[in-house]
């Protein structure tokens, strides 16, 4: 793997008038509340430890108050940390004098807001060029790229238009505009979606990743809707009272959530559509290269399975069932498989969302075989493995331990309800 | 145990010498002092009396068809405009023409200085929260002080005229624009101000282009209050010898002139609202980006 983009180390953020003099608590372990409680300091983070790939969408969630919006102003030094480092391709910002600090902001990230933050006495073309102009760009190069990046988020014809007379979802574009037009290589949004409505906002989501295909910057995303992040994001990590709790692929999310917090997150997420097939099937186990017609029948006695799932150098071939071929064994048993003696049977694609493949897969009694692109047999989805997947609710780390039923209790009693899907 | 049933005030004596010695300091300052201060402010003195004379001395139609352009200019109101044109020919119509312009210049000028001093002040305000605490309580007292008791000083040091006029006069008007700078700068859209410096905005970018012009609906604001000040206290600033239509009013108040105070307090009226009208009208036309769906 090659060295992140960014890197966090040991982030800390204490929130108040003498932060240094408190720091021994917060080190000492005491929560966010009882600091609080104790010297009036708001512990808005606790050793944050992060890296970030160039090219992967990275999003940042949690409820409410848990830090996410004060963790995303320190990639760019909105807010100085109480201690801790934030390194950008090997550089540490907080060592940045001013105007260094300036030229980075200029050049290197950029940043869409929740309400916009657009300058409602520019118009829309003047404020996608508004990071051109901090630059120092000549206006008649900004007021080109402004335009070209308005048409790409599709708001050709707006130019003159001021903010106010904008949708919200149309001003979101420019904010997006904005953010794209300084050619900045890392995108921060912070819930760039939140305050548009479900319609419009799957749509940015829409836009965003296309625009994502074609350009390849790095985006630290910050959401507090799950579903949201499952969809665009690379990777998730998860934020609890100002503390990392769990970074992981979506998948690794869904299935193996850290502890209770993030399992109530998950909990009520549409899981059919939220996995692809690939993160539930198992290894192909059925998978047969026999020579011939006799051979397969002997793979398949001796596991006992009734069928399977022949394979040969050129990739996956079919579906054969015991039965079946028993019947003609004893003319041709010495012949080689072929298309003859394949069943019908669904081949289903390892990046399908679940919920497209839950009507065949219910409706065969053997698994499915899963076949990648280039043909190639990656891996089986039974009936059961799927049923299980969507039924049952993920049992978290913490309470698959001997004390679960305890440690539960307790946690239910104090956590707030994540918000609803 | 004296102090129980009488005040514990100061000594007749004690204060009679504090009063003198404080008068006898002030005097001799101005003494020494005075002709400097004068000096000083001679060039304010000839803008003024060049600005007066220009108004009126300037054929009367000339003046009207300026100022009705620059309404119309601002406003963008044919109504505006008429009313405009037609209370400003009664007044001349009425013999006021001559005071209603020297009074028209005083105002000109003491708005014009107040916003040159004042939005600076509000920045700095807005900047600092040291300056905040320091400022607030002059202007608080700026505000309440009798005009007679500052005219004092002003006039003991410069004697009866124009500048010591001025001074009073924007002594009295300038808080509003101070204040509503201040305010203005600080009420500024956090969200709009971080992504400012989020791109990489200097600390004159970030004023200049971002906070000032966010902050203008409340300036214009403070800038109108300023001038509604300025002309209130007209009548005051003309005991001291400023020209214009407050001198009527007062010789009205002493000789029991009642049609002659009322027609000067009208011309006072109609200027206050020809001000007035034109200030905010320019201000919602030059805010209206603000607002959605125009
Ligand atoms: N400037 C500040 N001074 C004191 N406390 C602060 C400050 N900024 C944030 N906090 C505290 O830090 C915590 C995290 O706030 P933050 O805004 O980062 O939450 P968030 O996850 O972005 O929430 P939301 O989803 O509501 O935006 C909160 O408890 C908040 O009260
Ligand atoms: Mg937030």
């Amino acid at each position: 793997m090659t060295s992140p983009l960014i890197r966090i180390e040991g982030l800390y953020q204490l929130f108040g008038k003498n932060p240094q003099t408190h720091m021994h608590l917060v080190k000492a372990g005491k929560t966010k509340d009882e600091i609080l409680a104790e010297t009036g300091h708001t512990l808005g983070l606790k050793d944050i430890n992060l890296e970030i790939q160039q090219g992967e969408i990275f999003v940042i969630m949690g409820l409410s108050g848990s830090g996410k919006s004060t963790l995303i102003r320190h990639f760019n030094r909105l807010i100085d940390p109480t201690e801790g480092r934030v390194i950008v391709e090997d550089e540490d910002i907080m060592e940045l004098d001013a105007k260094s600090l300036r030229n980075f902001r200029q050049k290197k990230m950029s940043m869409v807001f929740q309400r916009f933050g657009l300058l409602p006495h520019y118009t829309v073309q003047e404020n996608v060029a508004f990071g051109l102009r901090a630059q120092g760009v000549g206006k008649e190069e900004r007021e080109k790229k402004a335009k070209q990046w308005l048409e790409d988020v599709g708001l050709a014809g707006y130019e003159n238009q001021y903010p106010a007379q904008l949708s919200g979802g149309q001003q979101q574009r420019v904010g997006l505009a904005r953010a794209l037009c300084t050619d900045a290589e890392i995108l921060l949004m912070d819930e760039a979606f939140s305050a548009l409505d479900p319609l419009i906002r799957s749509e940015m989501q829409d836009q965003l990743m296309a625009l994502q295909d074609r350009l390849h910057k790095t985006i630290v995303f910050i959401t507090h809707d799950l579903d949201e992040a499952l969809r665009i994001g690379d990777r998730i990590a998860i934020l609890r009272d100002g503390e990392l709790v769990q970074v992981g692929q979506p998948a690794d999310i869904l299935l193996h959530p850290a502890d209770d917090y993030v399992e109530k997150f998950v909990r009520d997420v549409n899981r059919a559509r939220a996995l692809t097939v690939e993160t539930v099937m198992k290894p192909p186990t059925h998978r047969i290269d026999a020579k011939t017609i006799n051979d397969a029948l002997a793979h398949m006695r001796s596991a006992k399975s009734g069928y399977a799932f022949y394979v040969n150098d050129e990739g996956y071939q079919g579906f054969v069932s015991e039965e079946n071929l028993a019947k003609v064994a004893k003319e041709k048993g010495k012949e080689p498989l072929c298309e003859d003696y394949y069943e019908d049977s669904f081949v289903i694609s390892p990046e399908t969302p679940l919920e497209e493949v839950i009507p065949q897969t219910l409706d065969h009694d053997h698994p499915l075989p899963v076949v990648n692109e280039a043909g190639e047999l990656t891996g089986e989805l039974s009936r059961d493995d799927l049923v299980q997947v969507l039924t049952h609710t993920p049992t978290s780390d913490a309470a698959g331990n001997d004390d679960a039923s305890e440690d539960e209790g307790t946690a239910k009693g104090t956590s707030k309800e994540p918000p609803a899907a | 145990m004296s102090w129980l049933t009488e005040f514990p005030q100061l000594s007749r004596r004690d204060l009679l010498t504090l009063r003198q010695t404080l008068d006898e300091g002030y005097r001799s300052f101005s003494r020494s002092y005075g002709e400097a201060i004068e000096n000083f402010f001679d060039p304010l003195l000839a803008f003024l009396v060049w600005f007066e004379n220009l108004l009126v001395e300037a054929p009367w139609w000339v003046v009207i068809a300026a100022i009705l352009g620059i309404t119309h200019y601002a406003a963008r109101s044919i109504k505006l405009t008429v009313g405009v044109g037609i209370s400003l020919f009664l007044v001349g119509f009425f013999g006021m023409w001559e005071d209603t312009m020297s009074t028209l210049s005083i105002i000109t000028v003491c708005t014009l200085i107040s916003i040159a001093l004042g939005i600076p002040m509000g920045i700095l305000m807005a900047r600092s929260h040291r300056a905040q605490s320091i400022i607030t309580p002059v202007l608080d007292i700026m505000q309440t002080m009798p005009a007679f008791v500052y005219l004092i000083p002003v006039v003991m040091l410069l004697g009866i005229g124009k500048i010591p006029g001025l001074i009073a006069v924007i002594i009295y008007a300038i808080p509003p624009v101070i204040r509503l700078t201040n305010l203005g700068i600080r009420l500024v859209d956090k969200e709009v101000l971080e992504a400012a410096d989020a791109y990489g905005v200097t600390p004159m970018q970030r004023l200049f282009n971002v906070q000032l012009p966010l902050a203008m609906p409340n300036i214009m604001a403070g800038i109108n209050q300023t001038i509604m000040m300025a002309l209130a206290m007209v009548v005051i600033a003309s005991m001291i010898g400023v020209s214009g239509l407050g001198q009527p009013v007062l010789r009205s108040i002493t000789n029991q002139y009642f049609t002659l105070g009322i027609l000067n307090g009208a011309a006072i009226v109609v200027l206050a609202i020809i001000f007035d009208r034109v200030s905010q009208s320019y201000a919602k036309r030059s805010q209206r980006y603000m607002r959605s769906g125009s």
